[in-house]
């Protein structure tokens, strides 16, 4: 048997009536690794979810957390694992601590215990100051910083997150960061769900990509930024009457088309670490063309999903 | 902890999860205490002086069990509404990614409701002594009464139950969990008699388990000859909740938000 992986997919597939949620999918996160499942909205994220957390049986193909059949064993399954779902699952009626109490006790560990440990978690996530108030009156950030609580109120061994970030207000984004990254930190696996690229990049060790149900690409954030073949040059120029001067001159230089941006930018794929730039400078400087700005940037996530995918995953054009 | 008792358990600590709210809707409350006195006092204002019933030579006897087993009856559809909300919320979710008993989150929202209730009958029963209504019989055939209305106004919170885990929005739950109570409660015996309905009225509101439960409780509420209803309407909430707590179990081990 080979390494054991904290939690395993391997050619799951899920239909709800006509639609192929899952299309088989594999996916292998080692222990105390941090795995992002990156895709755009109807992806299968959430479907994925749901089969690991045994709230959903696949239609084909297994599932196992910690080696153990999530279908076969589910409540041993259950021992292990934290959900945090896409929505904010609390009792909006309770207070902070009566919710991680409720759920700790669920857990059966004994009123006195769960106390206590609700008492560190609500510290851990700066929630002490707002223990005894009722959700209800929750912004969303402290909502989700509860919601992940009460996941962790059993000290789970894999924890999984779908969209943890998405709803939320950019200072909120940026303290649920971190409250990933402390997790992260303490060995927890983490399997986190997102429709944001950059949020992949910045948490995530592995990346997963999947859309339509099926994995089409996996790797590290630099591996999969590599796939679009090296750097973009961005130009910028001062006049617009000097476009077609400038793409003429530009195209012989890049490796790939040039890319209209507005009337007096352009973006090209060019091969990193070429000494390019200062033959463009130079290049433009001989044709005339007066060049306001020079930039070059590594793909990001989001060129990678279009050379991926054919077409763009952005989490502001998909709602729901 | 084996199964039964760990079942007891996490029942427990649903039940407790909505109890200890029930003091903090104050709106609630007073909502859940208005109603049934407004009701009250409505049908026996309006009504009571213009219908005579056999048997009853004042209908506040006969009309005052009617409602307190129709506002049990309606207190019902308090299930529906929590579980489709913990649904939406994804807080089933949670809950089934928990290990815990698959039948505690019913058992304790069932359970909790019929606390409920019974604060709001006994609400209802002291308006009714301040409008005039006396028992009949003996104490004890009051508890009795009051244990069969009761014990249907459970056995349907499972059906609400099912109906919660069924709907898609907690919307939806209100208008389904609350829109059978109507014909339930008004084709039967409750207000007034059914021989004086159509034909076939008459026909289906003598089969309706809400007429047998209803005519058990009054007639011990008024200490009259009860009959076979009151065995034949714990038979219908035994039945409902033997059948109910199993498809909405199942039901439940298979829900989740979407
Ligand atoms: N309960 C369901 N019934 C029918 N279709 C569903 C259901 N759940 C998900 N789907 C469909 O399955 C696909 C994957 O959904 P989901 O896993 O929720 O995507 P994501 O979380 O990546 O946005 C979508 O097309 C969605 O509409
Ligand atoms: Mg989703």
């Amino acid at each position: 048997m080979t390494e054991r992986y904290a939690v395993q997919m391997q050619g799951v597939v899920k239909r709800f009536g006509d639609t192929l949620a899952l299309d088989g999918v594999d996916l292998a996160v080692p222990a105390g690794a941090v795995y992002g499942l990156l895709g755009p909205n109807g992806a299968g994220k959430t479907t994925s979810v749901k089969v690991l957390t045994t709230l959903i049986r696949p239609d084909a193909g297994t599932a196992t957390i910690d080696g153990i059949d999530v279908e076969k064993n589910p409540d041993d399954v259950r021992r292990r694992i934290g959900l945090t779902g896409q929505y904010a699952a609390v009792d909006e009626r309770l207070t902070a601590r009566e919710n991680l109490v409720y759920i700790g006790r669920l857990f059966h560990l004994g009123t006195a215990e769960a106390r206590l440990r609700a008492g560190e978690l609500l510290d851990r996530f700066d929630l002490a100051d707002s223990a005894d108030r009722v959700v209800k009156g929750f912004s969303g950030g402290m909502r989700r910083r509860l919601d992940i609580a009460m996941s962790l109120i059993a000290n789970p061994s894999v924890l999984f997150l779908d969209e943890p970030t998405t709803g939320l207000d950019p200072r909120s984004r940026l303290g649920m960061w971190d409250v990933i990254e402390d997790l992260a930190a303490d060995g927890t696996t983490v399997l986190l769900t997102t429709q944001y690229l950059e949020e992949a990049d910045r948490l995530a060790e592995q990346i997963v990509v999947i859309d339509q149900g099926r994995v089409i690409a996996e790797g590290t954030p630099d591996e999969l930024k590599s796939r679009t073949g090296g750097a973009l040059l961005q130009v910028s120029i001062a006049r617009a009457e000097n476009r077609e001067l400038a793409m003429s001159v530009l195209t012989p230089l890049c490796t790939g088309r040039v890319e209209v941006r507005d009337d007096r930018t352009f973006e090209a794929p060019i091969t990193a670490g070429d000494r390019v730039v200062p033959s463009v400078i130079r290049a433009l400087d001989d044709a005339g063309v007066d060049v306001l700005d020079v930039v070059v940037r590594r793909p990001s996530l989001d060129d990678v999903f279009l050379a991926l995918t054919g077409h763009v995953a952005s989490a502001e054009e998909a709602t729901s | 902890m084996n199964r039964l008792q760990a079942t007891l358990h996490d029942s427990f600590v649903e039940a407790e999860r909505h109890l200890r709210v029930i003091p903090r809707n104050i709106e609630l409350l007073i909502f859940a205490t208005i109603q049934p006195i407004m009701f009250l006092a409505l049908f026996a204002y309006v009504f009571g002086g213009s219908i005579s019933i056999p048997g009853f030579d004042n209908y506040d006897q006969f009309l005052m069990p009617g409602i307190f087993s129709q506002s049990l009856v309606f207190g019902s559809a308090f299930t529906s509404i929590g579980l489709a909300e913990d649904l939406s919320k994804g807080l089933v979710d949670r809950l089934r990614s928990l290990p815990m008993s698959r039948s505690a989150v019913i058992i304790g929202r069932t359970v909790s409701d019929l606390v409920r209730n019974l604060l709001t009958f006994g609400v209802m029963l002291v308006a009714s002594f301040l409008l005039g209504f006396r028992f009949g019989g003996s104490v004890t055939d009051a508890v009795l009464a009051t244990g069969l209305l009761v014990l249907f106004s459970y056995a349907l919170s499972w059906v609400q139950a099912l109906i919660g885990l069924a709907v898609s929005s907690v919307e939806a739950a209100n208008s389904a969990g609350f829109i059978w109570m109507f014909p339930l409660t008004f084709v039967s015996s409750a207000f007034v008699d059914p021989s004086t309905m159509p034909g076939w009225l008459e026909a289906v509101a003598n089969a309706n388990p809400f007429t047998v439960v209803t005519n058990a409780a009054r007639s011990l509420y008024n200490g009259l000859p009860v009959g076979n209803d009151a065995w034949l309407s714990l038979a219908w909430s035994v039945g409902l909740i033997a059948v109910f707590s199993m498809i909405a179990t199942r039901k439940f081990a298979r829900s989740t938000s979407s």
